[in-house]
C-alpha cells in the first residue's frame, strides 16, 4: 500500500517545532526514526496531514551525565543507546534491552523518544523506563515539565504527552553497580515480546522494580510480586502475579500462556539478579 | 577406457558448482521484474477488496472515486464480466470435483475477505488507492462457512447453493488388505490426529502483471511474474475471447514463486481485461497486505490416521482420513483438489505395506482459496506417515532408525508399484538413511541427548523418510483436460561468433533454471559456459512448454536442452567434416573448437566455422546442410512421475518451561538422480527445508470465527528468519532416471517435503520423558505447554 498524501516539514530547532505544531495542530505528527510511524502510514492506519521531521533538532540529541543523573536525548537511536559507555555504566538495563529490539537496520533509525512516545505495551524501552523510575522531560513553548514514567504511560498507546509537546529527553538517576536483568520471550529474535520483564534492583537492601511488557495495555509494575521477591519468597512472588497482571488472549495463545510464561520469567530474573 | 555417457563429455559442466549466469545482473540491481517496467501511457490499478468473508453487494457508489485526481476508470464486476468470462477450476480425472464459476471481480456477492470487487485505474498506484478509499459499497454481511470441520454439517451455510453442498471433492483409495492388518490380534495399532496449519508461500517479489493491449495488432502482451507463460497465454486467450496466437506472455525476472505464481488470480485477469478495455498498458503489483489475503494459501488439513505394526516391527497397514478446506472456489486451472489427492497418493509412500486405505474430503469455506504450494501435499503426507512410524516404534519399543530400516522399500526392489498405485522406477531409501545416520553420527547424538536429559535439558532427534513426485507426465494435468504442457522444448543455436543461444520453455524464478540449462548445453555442444546465453519465459521466442513447477525444470527442460545441444553438435560436426574433409565421427567439439576426437587436437574454431557458414556459404558443397539451430522436445513417457526419495533429520531442544523450540541442526540426504549443479541443488534443499521449518514452527494463516484473516501482515504471519535457522547439512545419493539421457529428477520440493515431519518427531522425542506429544502444526509454545499440561 502507498500512504495517503501528506505534507512534510523539517524543523531545525525546538521553537520551530512548536511553531509548526501550533500551525498544524491535530493534523501534524512528529517524525523521529520513522520505524513505527512510516509503517503505520503505509498501512493507512494513520494519515496525518503533515509530518514534522524532528531529526534535525540538535537539542533532542546526545547523552550526558551530570549530578548523578543520566540524560538521554529523545533522538538517541537504539543502536547508540546500546553502545554508549555512560548508558552501560549508569543504566545498564537499557543497554541490555537494546539487542532485543527489532533488527539492526531498525535499531539504527529507531529512537528512544519514538519508542516511549508510541508506548507500545510490548516494547522494551517503556518497561525499562518504568523499572528505572525514569523521568520524562516534555518540552513545549511554555517550557519543560517532568513526568515520572509511572505517570507517563496511561493506556494502550496513550501517554501524558499533550498535542503541543515534544518528548525531549529521559532522565535516570544513576544505577551504577546495581543489579538488573532483562528477560523476554519472543517467537523470533527481534519480534515484540510475548512476555517481557525488565527488572532493576535498587541499592543493597532496597527493593526491586519489576516492570512487565507484553502482558497488558501498558507496561506495568507488580508491587506485590516485588515485595515477595524482596522478602526472598520467589514462589510467593510468582503466585502474586496472578492477581497483578491480566494479559489478553491473542495469536500467541490464551491468557494462561502469558501467566505461565510470566512466572517462568520471574524465576529466571530472580536467579539472574541473585547471580549479579 | 569405457565410452563416455551422453552427460559425461570431456568438457561437461554436469556435476559442477558453477555460478549462475543471471546472479551478477540481479545482484547489481539490473534485474527486470515486472514492477521495474515502465511503458508509455502506462496506468496502475488498485482493487477494492471485500472486507467481509461473505457478503452481498447491494450497491456500489463510485461517484467520488471517478472524480478523484488521476483516476482513469472505475470498473465493477458486472462491467468486467462483459470483457472477461468466468472460469471453473475442475479437472475431469479428479472425478466428482465441482466448483462454481469465478469472476475476475465479484459481481453480486463476495466469498472471502480479500476478494477483488472494484478495480480503480489511475495514473499512479497511490492515486488509485486514494480513489479506492472513496468508493462506497453497500454490503449485506452474510453468514460465513469458516470452519472446515463444520463445512458439511447440517445448518452450515452452503456457499454455492447451485452445487448442493460444500463438498468439492472426495476420494477414497483402498490397496491391499488394510482391514485384516488392523484386525490382527498380535499387532499393535497406533493412531493420532494431525493438523497442518494453513499457510502461504511468501515470495520476495509479490504477484505482478503489466498487461498491454495493442488494438492496431489485436494483440495482448502481458509481462507477468509467473511460472507458466504458455499456460497463461491459453488462459488469457480463452477468457478474453482471443486466439492463443494473439497473446504473448513474457516472464522476465521473477522473484520467487513456490507455486504461488502458477495459478489464475482474479486481480491479474482483471488487469489484462482492463488493458483491453482501455487499450493501454495497465500495471498491477500486489502489495504484501493484499498478497496475504489474495495469494493462494495451502495445507489447511486435519488428518486422523492410524497404523498397524507387528510386535517385531513390521508396519503392515496405514489408514488415513484427510479433511481440507480450500476456500470458496477450486482454483483454476490446476484445481484445489490436488493437494488432498496427493495426501491420498503419498501417505505411507516410503514403506512396503500390506494394507493401505486413504480418503480425502475437500470442502468449500469462506477463506482465501488454497492451491498448490511448494511440495504439494508432501509435507502433510510425510508428517502423518513419519509421525505414525515413530508412534509405532515407541509402541513396540524399537529405535526409530531401526523401524525404518526394517520397513523402507528395499533399494534393490525396483521397479515397484505400491498400494497407492504409485510406480517407482528406482529409489534409494536405505542408502539415504544410512548416509543420514552416518552424517549425524546418530549413536553419538543419542548418547548426548540422553546425557543431557539427566541434567534437565530436553533434546530430541527426529527422522523422516520421504518420497517426492517430480517430472510429471501428462498424467498430472493434461489428462484432466487442462492445457498445461507436460512437454518442454529447447532451441539451441550457434551464432557466427561461436557463441550459443538457448531458448527454453522452462522458466526461471530464482532457483537457477538458466544456470542448469547453460551448463547442460555448454557441455553438450562443447563450448565454454561463458559463451552461452539463455532466454526463458516468453511465449513468442521460446519453444512451447509447461514452465517450472512440480520439480520439472531440470528433469524435463534439461533433457530437452541436452538433446538439442547434442543435435546441434552433430550438425556442427557434419559441416566441419565437409570443411576438414574428415569423417564427422572422427571429430568432436570441445572448448569452443572442432577437435580431433582421438587426440583432442584443435582443427577448427567454432567462430571460423560460423564465419564460413553464415558469410561464405558459397565455399561449401551445395548439398551440405547448414543448419546451426536445433530444437528438441521432451515429455516423460515411461512413468507418470519420476519419484525421488530422501531422508531428513532434526536435532532440537525444547525448553519445557516455556515451550520454546531451538533448532540445533538439520540434515537432509536426497536422491534427485543426476546432480547437475551441486550448489544449486543444495540451496534448493536448504531453502525448501527452511520453508518446511517455517510451516512446522511459525507460519500460520489464522482466521477469526467470522472469517477475518488475523495474520494479515508479516508482523503476525511469522516467516522463518536466519537467526532461528539451524545449520542444514545436505548430501546426495544419485539414482539417475533411465527414462532420460540426463538422468535428472527433481530437487525443488524435497526439503519442504520432509522438514516438518523431522521437526515433529524431534519435538515428540524431546517430550517423551513427559509422555507429551504434539501433532498440530505450527508447534507453538502454547501448544507444547498445553501438551505438557503446564497451561
Ligand atoms: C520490523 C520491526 C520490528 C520492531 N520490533 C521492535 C521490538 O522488538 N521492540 C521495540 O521496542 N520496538 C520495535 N520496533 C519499533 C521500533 O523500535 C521503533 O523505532 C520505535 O518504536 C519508534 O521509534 P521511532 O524513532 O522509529 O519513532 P517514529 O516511528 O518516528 O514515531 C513513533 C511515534 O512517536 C511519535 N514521536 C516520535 N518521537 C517523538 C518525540 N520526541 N516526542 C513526541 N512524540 C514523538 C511519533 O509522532 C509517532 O507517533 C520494531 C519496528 C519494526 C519496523
Amino acid at each position: 500500500m502507498k500512504p495517503a498524501p501528506f505534507a512534510y516539514a523539517r524543523a531545525a530547532s525546538l521553537p520551530e517545532v512548536f511553531d509548526l505544531l501550533d500551525r498544524h495542530g491535530e493534523s501534524a505528527r512528529l517524525l523521529a526514526g520513522g520505524q513505527s510511524l512510516v509503517a503505520a502510514l503505509n498501512l493507512r492506519l494513520s494519515s496525518p496531514g503533515i509530518l514534522l521531521d524532528i531529526n534535525g533538532v540538535e537539542a533532542l540529541r546526545g547523552i550526558g551525565f551530570a549530578d548523578g543523573v543520566l540524560r538521554i536525548g529523545a533522538l538517541t537511536r537504539h543502536a547508540e543507546l546500546g553502545a554508549d559507555p555512560l548508558v552501560a555504566r549508569h543504566a545498564p538495563l537499557l543497554a541490555r534491552a537494546v539487542p532485543h529490539i527489532a533488527h539492526a537496520a531498525i535499531r539504527t533509525r529507531g529512537t528512544i523518544g519514538g519508542s516511549l512516545a508510541l508506548a507500545d505495551p510490548a516494547a522494551e524501552l517503556p518497561a525499562c523506563a518504568l523499572a528505572l523510575d525514569a523521568t520524562l522531560v516534555l518540552a513545549s513553548r511554555g517550557g519543560e515539565r517532568r513526568v515520572a514514567a509511572v505517570d507517563f504511560f496511561q493506556g494502550l498507546y496513550q501517554t501524558a504527552l499533550r498535542g503541543d509537546e515534544v518528548l525531549a529527553a529521559v532522565e535516570i538517576a544513576s544505577r551504577a553497580g546495581q543489579a538488573c536483568t532483562l528477560q523476554e520471550l519472543a517467537r523470533r529474535h527481534g519480534d515484540y515480546a510475548i512476555v517481557g520483564l525488565a527488572a532493576q534492583a535498587g541499592p543493597p537492601g532496597a527493593g526491586v522494580a519489576l516492570a512487565w511488557f507484553g502482558v497488558g495495555g501498558t507496561p506495568l509494575r507488580t508491587p506485590r510480586a516485588e515485595a515477595a521477591l524482596v522478602a526472598g519468597d520467589l514462589a510467593g512472588a510468582q503466585a502474586a502475579l496472578a492477581g497483578e497482571i491480566d494479559p489478553p488472549a491473542d495469536l500467541h495463545g490464551p491468557p494462561a500462556l502469558r501467566h505461565h510464561l510470566a512466572r517462568v520469567l520471574l524465576g529466571r530474573a530472580a536467579a539472574a539478579l541473585k547471580g549479579h | 577406457m569405457s565410452e563416455l555417457s551422453a552427460v559425461d563429455r570431456p568438457n561437461s559442466y554436469i556435476g559442477r558448482s558453477v555460478p549462475r549466469p543471471n546472479a551478477k545482473r540481479l545482484l547489481a540491481g539490473r534485474g527486470q521484474y515486472v514492477d521495474d517496467l515502465r511503458l508509455p501511457r502506462m496506468v496502475h490499478v488498485a482493487f477494492l477488496r471485500s472486507p467481509h468473508a461473505h457478503a452481498r453487494i447491494l450497491a456500489i457508489d463510485s461517484t467520488a472515486a471517478k472524480a478523484a485526481p488521476g483516476v482513469v476508470r472505475v470498473v465493477t464486476g458486472a462491467e468486467m464480466a462483459a470483457v472477461c468470462t468466468p472460469w471453473v477450476g475442475v479437472l475431469h480425472h479428479l472425478k466428482g470435483l465441482k466448483s462454481a464459476p469465478q469472476h475476475a471481480l465479484a459481481i453480486d456477492r463476495a466469498c472471502w475477505q480479500g476478494e477483488p470487487v472494484v478495480a480503480v485505474v489511475a495514473r499512479t498506484r497511490a492515486e488509485a488507492e486514494d480513489a479506492v478509499g472513496l468508493i462506497e459499497v453497500a454490503w449485506e454481511a452474510l453468514p460465513a462457512a469458516v470452519d472446515m470441520e463444520a463445512a458439511l454439517a447440517a445448518g452450515t451455510l452452503v456457499i454455492h447453493p447451485e452445487l448442493g453442498d460444500n463438498l468439492a471433492f472426495q476420494r477414497e483409495h483402498v490397496g491391499g488388505e488394510p482391514d485384516s492388518c488392523f484386525a490382527d490380534p498380535d499387532g499393535v495399532v497406533v493412531q493420532a490426529t494431525f493438523h497442518t496449519g494453513r499457510h502461504t508461500g511468501v515470495c520476495l517479489e509479490g504477484r505482478a502483471i503489466l498487461a498491454d493491449w495493442n488494438p492496431a495488432e489485436g494483440r495482448l502482451t502481458a509481462y507477468h511474474s509467473n511460472q507458466a507463460p504458455h499456460m497463461m497465454q491459453t488462459v488469457f486467450a480463452k477468457h478474453l475471447g482471443l486466439r492463443e496466437g494473439d497473446v504473448r506472455v513474457i516472464c522476465r525476472d521473477v522473484g520467487g514463486s513456490y507455486g504461488i505464481k502458477v495459478h489464475v488470480y482474479p486481480d491479474e485477469m482483471a488487469t489484462a481485461a482492463l488493458a483491453r478495455m482501455l487499450a493501454r498498458p495497465v500495471k498491477f503489483s500486489a502489495d504484501r497486505i493484499e498478497g496475504m489475503v489474495s495469494d493462494i494459501h495451502a495445507r489447511d488439513h486435519r488428518i486422523t490416521a492410524r497404523a498397524a505394526v507387528t510386535k517385531d516391527g513390521t508396519i503392515t497397514a496405514m489408514e488415513i482420513d484427510d479433511l481440507t478446506g480450500i476456500g470458496p472456489y477450486s482454483v483454476y486451472p490446476r484445481t484445489s483438489a490436488v493437494e488432498g489427492n496427493q495426501v491420498v497418493n503419498l501417505c505411507g509412500g516410503p514403506y512396503g505395506l500390506r494394507g493401505y486405505k486413504a480418503r480425502t474430503t475437500v470442502v468449500f469455506q469462506n477463506k482465501t482459496p488454497t492451491c498448490q504450494y511448494r511440495a504439494v501435499g508432501h509435507p502433510i503426507a510425510t508428517a502423518v506417515t513419519e509421525g505414525l512410524v515413530d508412534l509405532a516404534a515407541e509402541a513396540i519399543g524399537m529405535d526409530p532408525a531401526e523401524i525404518r530400516r526394517r520397513n523402507l522399500l528395499p533399494d534393490d526392489g525396483y521397479p515397484f508399484r505400491n498400494l497407492a498405485n504409485l510406480a517407482f522406477e528406482g529409489l534409494s531409501h536405505h542408502a539415504c538413511l544410512t548416509k543420514l545416520l552416518a552424517m549425524m553420527d546418530y549413536e553419538a547424538l543419542k548418547a548426548e541427548r540422553d546425557a543431557l536429559r539427566a541434567k534437565g535439558v530436553y533434546r530430541g532427534i527426529g527422522i523422516a523418510s520421504f518420497i517426492e513426485l517430480t517430472n510429471p507426465s501428462p498424467f498430472m494435468y493434461g489428462i484432466g483436460g487442462a492445457r498445461i504442457s507436460a512437454m518442454d522444448g529447447a532451441t539451441v543455436r550457434l551464432d557466427p561468433d561461436g557463441s550459443i543461444a538457448i531458448a527454453s520453455g522452462v522458466t526461471e524464478q530464482g532457483q537457477g533454471t538458466e544456470a542448469m540449462l547453460a551448463q547442460i548445453v555448454a557441455g553438450a555442444v562443447g563450448v565454454d559456459l561463458s559463451r552461452v546465453r539463455v532466454t526463458t519465459g516468453d511465449t513468442e521466442t521460446t519453444p512451447y512448454g509447461g514452465g517450472t513447477w512440480a520439480s520439472r525444470g531440470a528433469g524435463i527442460g534439461g533433457e530437452a536442452a541436452l538433446q538439442a545441444g547434442n543435435a546441434l553438435r552433430e550438425q556442427i560436426l557434419v559441416i566441419a567434416g565437409a570443411m576438414l574433409q574428415a569423417a564427422p565421427e572422427s571429430l568432436d567439439v570441445r572448448g569452443g573448437a572442432v577437435v580431433d576426437r582421438a587426440t583432442g587436437a584443435e582443427r577448427l574454431a567454432l567462430e571460423e566455422l560460423g564465419r564460413i557458414v553464415y558469410f561464405r556459404g558459397d565455399t561449401l558443397p551445395k548439398d551440405l546442410p547448414r543448419e546451426l539451430v536445433a530444437t528438441r522436445h521432451y515429455t516423460p513417457k515411461d512413468y507418470p512421475f519420476a519419484f525421488t526419495n530422501g531422508a531428513q533429520a532434526s536435532y532440537l531442544e525444547v525448553d519445557v518451561e516455556t515451550g520454546f523450540v531451538t533448532l540445533l541442526k538439520h540434515w537432509c540426504v536426497e536422491d534427485c538422480g543426476t546432480v547437475i549443479n551441486p550448489m544449486l541443488v543444495d540451496e534448493q534443499i536448504r531453502g525448501g527445508v527452511v520453508q518446511g521449518l517455517g510451516g512446522a514452527l511459525l507460519e500460520h494463516c489464522v482466521y477469526s470465527p467470522e472469517g477475518q484473516l488475523l495474520t494479515g501482515s508479516l508482523a503476525d504471519y511469522l516467516l522463518p528468519m536466519a537467526g532461528e535457522m539451524p545449520d542444514i547439512a545436505v548430501a546426495h545419493v544419485e539414482t539417475p532416471t533411465k527414462e532420460s539421457a540426463l538422468g535428472a529428477k527433481g530437487a525443488g520440493e524435497a526439503g519442504t517435503a520432509g522438514a516438518p515431519a523431522a521437526v515433529q518427531n524431534a519435538i515428540n522425542d524431546a517430550l517423551r520423558p513427559f509422555g507429551a506429544r504434539v501433532f498440530a502444526q505450527p508447534f507453538t509454545p502454547a501448544r507444547i505447554l498445553t501438551a505438557l499440561g503446564k497451561i
